[in-house]
């Protein structure tokens, strides 16, 4: 299935959980955010949530910035 | 250092703070360059910018949170970058997740990218749905009293008025402004972009400001980590200057020696 990941395509086995993206981007145990579609999905929530067909992740980090 | 007899901690958001320079972390050569530089400053709050991972680059690369952290630096996530209402909320929001509930936020809102102006019509929005979340919102603006004001009232926990534009180092374009704004204010004023070099940072204390937010002029000073020491030691001095209440101007001049005793009486 195709997801918008940071605003691009990106396609996806199966139906993975917040937590397998993550573990498959190499940013497990990073400080990030994850939002899907426009909502923070909470860390707590992240093996739980099952991402479907279309929708628009945002993950996140801190950076320079003034 | 500062008489404790007259100066305290100030406070916002019922948090204490005892140094009153708050310092960005953008435009640095590198991490180390920012800690060092952060380091140096004395700052007790750091603010960070939110941005998209990039994502298939080195999972590896150091992060800015390994070199500021939120253990030593109260950290204070903006929404630099944000030209909307709701990108600004949304970018918040992100914040309190990265840091695992924090909910103190800078908001600006910005009218356009060649002035970075704030535009205050989306910050008025902005804060007051942040405030309805449960944000403790310190707000970059213009140094409209009214609209200073106005924020206050809709809940933020300090105003932070631009001294001149953001990244232009001109300095307090409109001190009598500056003024207004804290002759009204309840809660604390710190000005917040356009400062240059130390006598800015001075003078904005002078006038009794609770602080200053400053990050291009530490950073893109030809010797950061230097420059980051003499912002600390020019709040300091801006500060008790302020607390020691000065001299009143004169229109002439009033001799400092004694006129008696002069040898050709």
């Amino acid at each position: 299935m195709q997801i918008q990941l940071n605003g691009e395509r990106h396609d996806l086995a199966g139906q993975p959980t917040i937590t397998d993206l993550i573990d498959t981007l190499g940013l497990a145990g990073r400080r990030i955010a994850v939002e899907v579609n426009e909502q923070i999905v909470p860390r707590s929530q992240h093996a739980a949530t099952r991402l479907a067909e279309g929708d628009r992740v945002e993950v996140v980090h801190a950076i320079g910035g003034g | 250092m500062t008489d404790p007899q007259l100066d305290q901690p100030w406070h916002v958001a019922g948090r204490e703070f005892t140094s009153r320079l708050l310092v960005g972390t953008g435009k640095y050569r590198d991490l180390e360059e920012t800690a060092a530089a952060v380091a140096a400053s004395g700052a007790e709050i750091v603010t960070f910018a939110v941005r998209r991972t990039n994502l298939g680059q080195d999972a590896d690369a150091p992060n800015l949170l390994d070199a500021v952290s939120p253990e030593r630096y109260t950290l204070l996530p903006n929404t630099a970058g944000c030209y909307t209402a709701s990108d600004a909320v949304r970018t918040c929001k992100l914040a309190r997740e990265l840091l695992d509930g924090h909910n103190l936020v800078k908001l600006e809102v910005l009218g356009d990218d060649r002035t970075l102006y704030p535009n205050v019509v989306e910050t008025l929005k902005a804060a007051d749905e942040l405030v309805r979340d449960g944000f403790d919102v310190m707000v970059y603006t213009s140094d409209d009293p009214i609209v200073a004001r106005e924020l206050e009232n809709r809940g933020c926990k300090a105003v932070m008025p631009l001294g001149s534009l953001i990244g232009s180092g001109h300095g307090l374009l409109n001190p009598a402004s500056l003024r207004l704004i804290l002759e009204n204010a309840t809660v604390p004023v710190l000005v917040d972009a356009g400062i240059g070099t130390a006598s800015d940072a001075a003078l904005a204390m002078e006038m009794g400001c609770a602080g200053v937010l400053m990050n291009s002029a530490i950073a893109h000073a030809r010797h950061p980590v230097v420059m980051a020491g003499a912002m600390r030691k020019a709040i300091e001095a801006g500060r008790e200057a302020f607390l020691a209440e000065r001299m009143p101007r004169r229109a002439y001049a009033q001799a400092s020696s004694p006129t008696q005793g002069l040898i050709n009486e």
